[in-house]
């Protein structure tokens, strides 16, 4: 049994840390030891004892000092589309197999400084397209709750990671739910912050204008925790909000927000939710969702109105044209984000080629698995002469109808709940020789995506079967409340332990 | 609106990927769907309403922010080794790729 | 058949800022292959591009130079081709929202001035260098060797409209631009060194037709010589081509300076669909009226307004105008000669510096800023030729004095030493006509036979006499008095 199983939370391991009751180093030993003994998960792409165990030795050396943080010593992973030092970087693919990032992700670099250890690299989608973690060129990643099934995706190592105790807390990215959805779908708890307030620099690109890193840990305190060092200001990212409206946008924000809003939860204990709305979007609830999860999300929105919250319907019209939406313009960007992978600089080369353009299509064709040619294929067409206008241009007009939308809901609530997918955990290896229909998966994640909005994504039940599978709620948010999304979520894990099981052991 | 394995083979020209012709045939089954997907744009009405490119710019400004004019140290050799360390075929500091003929 | 040629240019002025557009890497000349390459520039996984300020009031200084519009507003857009020399293989340039529209510009082609408006400039970044010395792969295959030092070196592309009619138009118009460029201190107007490139589209339509004829676009130019040359050569060949029943099409061709032609470039083969789409990296281009107003506080003087001024003003000529502010530092120099004279003997110094000045320069291929004659020391000798101390012919033989460093450039001791002074005594003067005249009595009656050039022969005698002291004025005066 590894000592992480026996912390419930970032807070707890800290303190036990500080209390000497074991040094980072043997934690993260220990640690490295459990990783191995679930390689049948295979959540991890890159480990390296060596590089862990030295930032372990850094974080004793904080700590003897009694310097550090509430990070420091903490084992964490990170997804493999934020490149790293040392460990290799391959962002799920063979294209990127034998990379080596010279330099660190901001969100890496950040948390770095405040003392977490890295146990290494984490299994995801193929540059970060999938929501099932089967398009990984390292292979699928297993769902701890039962190995036959998904874990989710594109972020499934790191929710993998996390609800197998092999770390306490991961980062994940999410472009279309790729941490909302392994979230729900692996019993953990998610949050993708509002577009620009987390660094995108060295995060492989995707959909640029969408693409947020985030956490992924047990419980809302835990985000918190690991959000405030990840979120703020980045001059390395063009696309990095300097303020977050009258706010500087720095990583004490959230926590000033969350305390607040903490504080506000406690003054009536009764009813401590007394003043909230909370929007549930009708067509978040038709017929595409399945009834075992629909009946859950219910019962958790029960609990919160029994905390006092009023329940307040709301519409989202363009929810399905989200869909739409999302499949033109991420292609479209991810096409020309691609573009950089020819074999010349680095990445897979082919090993026969004629002459330079075969080189670079071979490269390409040999480097890519199916699923991010095909979008790259969507995005090129896409984009090309004649179809600009009735499909990417139509697509951001959408978008912005979206953005108003939503806008339009927030004037009648507070924050916007119901389901992270519309279906339970898809076994392995079944896949729909629709491409589409994976893609219709996404349906209530793609819209808060394109609107930039901050979610979350926090355990709220089970299925029923021999092998449980985990049911997870979605809480939305307007811009700049991941605090308060955190408060939120966090008086609900108060009331609740779904949060707090853990899959059987193997 | 359909897409024959002549536009696939087009757009896979343009993105730089050489297709099989399994495929080619793949993807052009699978563009049939697809298209099928992002059609559903059409029948939104979007008159008077400007593309969006930047999430945040409806609530607050985006503008692009602006670095002081300063230069960067010339790497050393070793420095730019380290850059380039991942580099399929280089010589003499230079990234090697087949001869084009102009 | 007449024909008419429409030449458009398209050119590619390097900005001198210190680091890249989009990133911080130095813009330094001849740094040592791919140590000017930042992870960004070589686009390594997970970078993204950092705007340069200095690029942006660059190109606002060229749109208010040019009487253009400076855009409030305007958008980066990728560009989307695959080359080695481009790492991303998409090129971050501008589209449908560039920073300057509209504008023009005016020149000299022989005495006619032509005004050429510009249709936009846009920013953009530089792609990396090609060396296609003899490398080889890791396959033993013939390699080309890439340098992405040059790569995202700030441009901006110049657009003119089609209005240029003739190869020396279109030369006059790029000069025209290379010495703005170089005048406000964006571009160091280097050709040899690729910092300004023009490109030009060409077509050729019956005269009097309003339909463009198809264009061809050359490269590969970089000298306004071979500029001139590839236009022409092109034109000649579209003609030939139209003329023995054939058609042009539409293409890029190369010029080649060593056979004096232009060759169709092996296509790329992406058809040029670029796939424009604004890059969702770069939020928009703001540009405030406060920075605009900055920009335009620092700009020197421009070219045009030296030009309105020193016709108004001076009294010079368009011609003379135009020529003394081709560049910033002869426009100086003549400013600064002008000025030391209180400003009432611009005609003399403009011909001096345009003349004897820049003659000097070019024999010892010098740039004004090295000329051995300075500002205050020209004023002096041509305040010396103002008061009729000397002539203006035997100012030139003091200008070559000055020249050589003899007397410290002086021009008062030069005239002292040599005995230069020139005779204004008109006694003395009357004495000399009176003994040429006496002297040559057959020329005397030529020129009362109303033979003018006899007169000057009557005039060169009387200066012989002088030894060229003598004040010409006042010789043409006395002989004509004399002689009736």
């Amino acid at each position: 049994m590894s000592l992480l199983n026996e912390y419930p939370s970032i807070h707890a391991l800290g303190t036990a840390l500080r209390e000497k009751k074991f040094s980072a180093r043997e934690l993260a030993q220990d640690a490295l030891n459990n990783v191995t003994a679930h390689a049948h998960l295979n959540a991890f792409i890159d480990i390296n004892a060596e590089l862990t165990l030295q930032q372990a030795d850094a974080a004793d050396a904080l700590l003897a000092n009694q310097q550090g943080g509430p990070l420091t010593g903490i084992p964490i992973a990170h997804k493999d589309v934020l490149v790293t030092k040392g460990w290799r970087s391959t962002a799920g693919s063979k294209m990127l197999e034998n990379y080596r990032s010279p330099f660190d992700a901001t969100v890496v670099e950040r948390l770095n400084a405040a003392g977490t250890v890295s146990l290494g690299k984490l299994n995801c989608d193929e540059f970060a397209m999938g929501s099932d973690n089967q398009s990984s060129f390292f292979g699928a990643v297993h769902n701890p709750w039962n190995t036959q099934y998904s874990p989710g995706g594109s972020s499934g190592g790191s929710a993998a990671a996390v609800a197998a105790n092999l770390v306490l807390c991961a980062t994940g990215t999410d472009t279309g739910g790729s941490i909302r959805q392994p979230a729900a779908l692996c019993g953990v708890s998610g949050i993708k912050p509002t577009y620009g307030t987390v660094s995108r620099f060295g995060m492989i690109a995707y959909g640029s204008s969408l693409d947020q890193a985030g956490p992924i840990a047990r419980n809302a305190k835990d985000l918190l925790e690991v959000l405030s060092v990840m979120s703020g200001f980045d001059p390395h990212d063009p696309t990095s909000l300097e303020h977050c409206l009258n706010t500087k946008n720095t990583g004490d924000r959230i926590r000033n927000d969350f305390n607040s809003w903490e504080t506000r939860f406690t003054e009536n204990t009764n009813q401590p939710l007394a003043s909230l709305r909370i929007g549930i979007p009708k067509e978040y609830f038709e017929n595409e969702l399945d009834s075992t999860l629909a009946n859950q999300i219910e019962s958790a929105i029960a609990h919160f109105e029994k905390l006092g919250a009023t329940r307040v319907d709301v519409s989202l019209p363009l929810t399905r044209e989200a869909v739409s939406a999302y499949y033109v313009i991420t292609p479209a960007e991810a096409s020309s984000n691609l573009s950089r992978f020819d074999g010349v600089r680095f990445g897979h080369r082919a090993a026969n080629y004629s002459n330079l353009e075969e080189m670079i299509s071979r490269s390409r064709a040999e480097g890519f698995g199916d699923e991010v040619i095909r979008r790259i294929l969507v995005g090129t067409y896409v984009l090309s002469e004649g179809y600009y206008d009735a499909y990417y241009l139509q697509a951001q007009r959408v978008r912005r109808m979206i953005v108003n939308d939503f806008q339009q809901a927030f004037a009648a609530c507070d924050f916007i709940m119901g389901p992270v997918t519309p279906s339970l955990a898809l076994p392995l290896g079944e896949r729909s020789s629709d491409p589409t229909t994976d893609w219709l998966s996404d349906i209530y994640t793609l819209g808060v995506s394109l609107a930039g909005l901050p979610a979350m994504s926090v355990p709220c039940g089970f299925t029923h079967d021999a092998q449980p599978l985990p049911i997870g709620l979605q809480l939305i948010g307007n811009y700049f409340s991941e605090g308060q999304l955190l408060a939120l979520a966090d008086r609900y894990q108060q009331d609740t332990d779904w949060h707090q099981r853990k899959p059987e052991a193997k | 609106m359909s897409i024959s394995q002549q536009d696939v083979a087009r757009i896979a020209q343009l993105a730089h990927i050489e297709l099989s012709p399994e495929q080619t045939a793949q993807a052009e089954h699978d563009f049939a769907r697809i298209i099928n997907l992002i059609e559903a744009l059409q029948s939104v009405d979007t008159s008077g309403v400007e593309p969006m490119t930047h999430p945040l710019s409806a609530i607050q400004e985006i503008a692009l922010r602006l670095r002081a004019d300063e230069p960067a140290p010339t790497a050393t050799e070793a420095q730019r080794a380290e850059l380039m360390a991942n580099a399929p075929a280089q010589d003499e500091g230079l990234f090697l790729v087949p001869t084009v003929i102009e | 058949m007449e024909w008419e040629i429409v030449i458009g240019l398209e050119i590619h002025a390097q900005l001198s800022t210190a680091s890249k557009i989009f990133s911080s890497s130095s813009t330094r000349f001849g740094a040592a292959a791919n140590t000017q390459a930042s992870a960004t520039d070589m686009a390594l996984p997970g970078t993204l591009p950092v705007f340069n300020e200095g690029a942006v009031d660059k190109a606002i200084s060229f749109g208010l130079a040019i009487g253009g519009q400076v855009a409030s507003r305007s958008i980066f857009a990728r560009k989307n081709y695959f080359y080695p020399d481009l790492p991303k293989n998409y090129q971050i340039s501008q589209f449908e929202d560039p920073i300057v529209t509209g504008g023009k510009i005016s020149f000299f082609v022989g005495e006619e001035e032509i005004t050429i408006n510009l249709t936009r400039a846009h920013l953009e970044e530089d792609a990396g260098k090609s060396l296609h010395e003899n490398f080889t792969g890791p396959h033993g295959e013939s390699s080309t060797g890439i340098d992405l030092n040059r790569a995202g070196t700030p441009l901006l592309e110049i657009v003119s409209e089609p209005e240029m009619r003739s190869a020396a138009e279109a030369v006059g118009y790029a000069r025209a631009v290379h010495s703005l460029v170089v005048w406000l201190g964006m571009c160091d107007g280097n050709m040899q060194e690729g910092s300004f490139r023009a490109d030009a589209n060409v077509s050729v339509r019956p005269k009097g037709q309003e339909k463009l004829g198809t264009r061809c676009e050359l490269k590969n130019i970089n000298s306004f010589r071979f500029l001139e040359r590839a236009i022409n050569y092109e034109a000649r060949r579209q003609i030939e081509l139209i003329e023995d029943g054939g058609q042009v099409v539409q293409e890029t061709r190369l010029y080649d300076a060593d056979l004096d032609e232009t060759r169709s470039m092996r296509t790329k083969g992406d058809a040029d669909d670029y796939r424009y789409f604004p890059d969702p990296d770069l939020p928009p281009l703001l540009v405030s009226e406060e920075r605009i107003e900055a920009v335009r506080a620092t700009m020197p003087e421009l070219p045009a307004t030296k030009r309105e001024r020193y016709q108004n003003e001076f009294g010079l000529s368009a011609y003379d105008a135009a020529q003394l502010t081709m560049s910033r530092d002869t426009a100086t120099y003549f400013e600064q000669t002008n000025a030391a004279l209180n400003n009432a003997q611009a005609k003399l110094a403009a011909n001096w510096v345009l003349g004897e000045l820049a003659a000097s320069l070019n024999r010892e291929e010098l740039d004004i800023t090295q000329a051995k004659v300075n500002p205050t020391q020209l004023a002096k000798l041509i305040a010396r030729i103002a008061d009729n101390t000397i002539s203006n012919k035997i100012a030139r033989d003091v200008f070559q004095a000055m020249w050589e460093g003899q007397e410290n450039g002086d021009a008062d001791a030069i005239i002292e030493s040599k005995g230069l002074k020139q005779i204004s005594d008109v006694g003395a003067i009357s004495a000399m006509v009176d003994e040429v005249i006496a002297a040559n009595p057959a020329i005397v009656e030529e020129y009362r036979s109303g033979r003018d050039k006899a007169f000057n022969s009557l005039v060169g005698q009387v200066m012989k006499a002088a030894r060229g002291k003598a004040n010409p004025k006042q010789v043409t005066d006395l002989l004509k008095e004399k002689l009736g």
